[in-house]
């Protein structure tokens, strides 16, 4: 019994302070709320209208400020993202203009943006980039900074940021000429960003509802694919891989077990002849 | 190779012939698969191949990796981001590497807390115990060096808080520490040489793994009953010992299939589970997080390494002592040292001439107490560094060495074993008929 202990204790340690460790420098004191996003959980897809309504979202308010460097434009267009058309991406892209890397350009000439470019980074240099944020912060740490809650609900990071987006109480404060507003979700209570959104910062051309709720969850879903952009096609190879691994190993055990059946049985008969 | 009488390789055409008197590699790889193996291992047995396979996943995931990477302070991180979103399966690759440094920890942890429970390391296998114990240090310098190179924030300052501890040494330190920095601080060149030596090493330990089961393969496995093989004769032998192959390459391979569903479904849909969030940023020497903390396998030994303030008192007689060389930092880095050390020592602090925990009725509490001693350390060392946690990892640090250092010599002499069983075969005739149901397992 002791030697399953150990070996029952020793694999839930990993599944409980494993996320321990990243628990806590991402900013525990802050309320975050579950969210219920389609990409949650082992079959869970990003909702591409969702990602195409938090792009919008993202670039009409959020690109005033921030930037998203590590993504290229292309993405937009491949699949498991906002899968929008080429065409569509390339007339996108050209609307950003980026430094010239051609023979002839002098320095500090700019070109339109093509789809191989990247987003441009933040305008603001006191605004970080978005590019990996979902994956920068961690909503959920409970219970005792072990991380178990991430186990059912994730880790966090899209919810984090619909949290902050959506927690400003709209009170303010001035410390050494800088402006805070208190933010429920923010570790420290009081946040150097003006409130992004109020609710109707965007209209959607489907109609979605754009509410402040809605339109935070939107971005923060676009917000998690930037960060994580091939996530459908890692949930695949893992279920491929889980379902190829089970089939292996219910063949090894059929296996093993006709191996060691005379084994067995010989030890059976020497245990009944005594 | 092994000192249990066996079959061995006989080459039966004229090629095998002229191949075994030149190079006599399929002997090799023959005996070396044939080994008689005890009839009796049990599911502990497995991690071992578990432990190869993370090896070879470490080594052909990292080869690909470094295909891909910049080692640069301005690069690296924009490097690990063009892997994640525009190399082949280069997102697969890299959980794969970093979740597979997880799988290689848990394997090894539970390898080792078998070994203490089932006294695997007792004579003749202390080198066996020794070569395993290097490779458990050479795991986690490959691993902490492999930490930096995403030159993350908590690559960044992890690397920061742990090459301090050389610092901490006195009179040498702060040169040691610059020597292995390549300069006053983290930098480039710390990137470059961790890169370096983050390659070198796991050829290293391979080069050890080759040791250490060279070693096993003369002394024969340990096994549950911590008792030897018969080897007067082949024919006795044959009685308690089966070939590893096949009996125990199919046994093993189920296990690490079914190990491997676990990890693929972590990988597959939660491959950021196991790691910081903070290292999603790239490192800033300008912005301190709150809390820096190692990898999770890290945390027992990190908790160990924070124990020791000012306030403990052998803290304070050993500050008095030796006046004012070793103080706090310095004795919280012999500390965690010495928690390694003490474990290294083992074969020569354990006293009992019995080896397996089974037939030791007192010492199967305290394996019991360490076991979560280190699950407690491991909490601990991922909470702050305050009351009460501070407290908590003190007196698990305290049991740590009381363990080795106390528990282990004196039950050797105080406790009363049970009756083992006479032979291999008939604790595993035992086992098959299920009437070896011990009270404690």
């Amino acid at each position: 019994m002791i030697r399953k202990l150990t070996a029952t204790a020793l694999t839930m340690l990993v599944a409980s302070f494993g996320s321990a460790a990243g628990v806590l420098a991402a900013g525990g004191k802050g309320h975050v709320e579950d969210v219920a996003f389609p990409f949650e959980g082992p079959f869970g897809t990003y909702d591409k209208l969702q990602l195409q309504r938090g792009l919008k979202v993202y670039t009409e308010v959020c690109a005033a400020c921030h930037g998203l460097k590590y993504v290229p434009f292309r993405a937009l267009s491949e699949p498991g993202g906002p899968e929008l058309s080429e065409d569509w991406v390339r007339a996108f892209a050209a609307q950003f203009e980026v430094p010239d890397d051609s023979d002839e350009a002098e320095p500090g000439d700019t070109r339109p943006a093509k789809p191989s470019d990247h987003f441009p980074p933040s305008a603001d240099p006191n605004a970080p980039d978005l590019s990996l944020m979902a994956k920068a912060r961690a909503g959920f740490h409970g219970p005792e900074g072990t991380g178990l809650n991430q186990l059912f609900r994730g880790i966090g990071g899209p919810e984090y940021i619909y949290s902050l987006l959506v927690g400003y109480t709209g009170e303010e404060k001035e410390e050494a000429g800088t402006t805070f507003y208190e933010n429920k979700a923010f570790a420290s209570g009081w946040i150097s960003m003006p409130p992004p959104l109020f609710g109707e910062d965007v209209e959607f051309d489907d109609g979605s509802p754009n509410d402040l709720h809605a339109e935070a969850e939107d971005l923060a879903a676009f917000l998690m694919w930037a960060a994580e952009p091939k996530m459908a096609a890692r949930k695949k190879a893992g279920f491929v891989g889980v379902l190829m691994l089970v089939i292996l190993a219910s063949l090894l055990y059929l296996t093993n077990k006709t191996l060691w059946a005379p084994v067995k049985k010989q030890a059976k008969e020497a245990m009944k002849k005594g | 190779m092994s000192g249990i009488p066996h079959d061995h390789y006989e080459p039966k055409t004229g090629l095998e012939r002229w191949l075994d008197e030149r190079l006599p590699i399929v002997r090799l790889i023959y005996d070396t698969i044939m080994i008689p193996t005890p009839k009796n291992l049990n599911w502990m047995w497995i991690w071992g191949i578990v432990l190869a396979f993370c090896l070879v996943l470490q080594i052909v995931t990292g080869i690909v990796l470094a295909m891909h990477y910049t080692p640069h302070v301005d690069l690296a991180f924009a490097s690990v981001e063009h892997i994640m979103r525009n190399v082949n399966a280069g997102h697969m690759l890299r959980y794969l590497h970093a979740n597979g440094a997880s799988l290689f920890f848990l394997a090894v942890y539970i390898h080792i807390f078998r070994g203490l429970y089932y006294g695997s390391y007792k004579s003749p296998r202390e080198i066996t115990w020794i070569i395993g114990m290097l490779i458990y240090l050479a795991m986690m310098a490959t691993a902490f060096m492999g930490y930096v190179l995403p030159w993350g924030q908590m690559s960044f300052w992890g690397a920061t808080v742990i090459t301090g501890l050389f610092g901490a040494i006195p009179w040498i330190g702060d040169a040691l520490q610059t020597w292995l920095l390549g300069g006053p601080a983290v930098d480039n060149p710390t990137l470059n040489r961790f890169f370096s030596l983050h390659y070198l090493l796991p050829f290293i330990i391979a080069a050890l793994v080759v040791l250490h089961i060279w070693a096993f393969h003369t002394t024969g496995n340990s096994n549950p009953a911590g008792i030897e093989v018969r080897r007067k004769s082949k024919e006795e032998a044959e009685k308690d010992t089966l070939p590893f192959w096949p009996y125990f390459v199919i046994k093993d391979l189920f296990a690490l299939a079914v190990v491997l569903v676990v990890f693929f479904a972590i990988v597959g849909f939660m491959p950021n589970y196991l790691g910081h969030p903070d290292n999603y940023i790239e490192a800033n020497p300008l912005v301190t997080p709150e809390h820096i903390v190692p990898e999770w396998y890290f945390l027992p030994f990190y908790a160990i390494l924070r124990a020791f303030t000012n306030d403990v008192w052998v803290v304070q007689a050993a500050s008095w002592i030796t006046g004012g060389l070793i103080d706090a930092k310095f004795f919280g880095v012999l500390a965690m040292f010495g928690s390694i050390i003490v474990m290294l020592l083992v074969p020569w602090l354990d006293t009992s001439s019995v080896r397996s925990g089974r037939y030791r009725p007192m010492f199967k509490w305290w394996y019991a107490f360490l076991v979560i001693d280190f699950i407690v350390l491991m909490w601990a060392g991922a909470m702050p560094a305050e009351p009460p946690y501070s407290t908590i990892a003190l007196i698990g640090s305290a049991y740590w060495f009381g363990y080795f250092l106390i528990v282990l010599p004196l039950l050797g002499v105080i406790e009363k074993p049970l009756s083992q069983p006479e032979t291999i075969e008939e604790d595993f005739i035992a086992h098959v008929a299920g009437t070896n149901k011990t009270p404690a397992e």
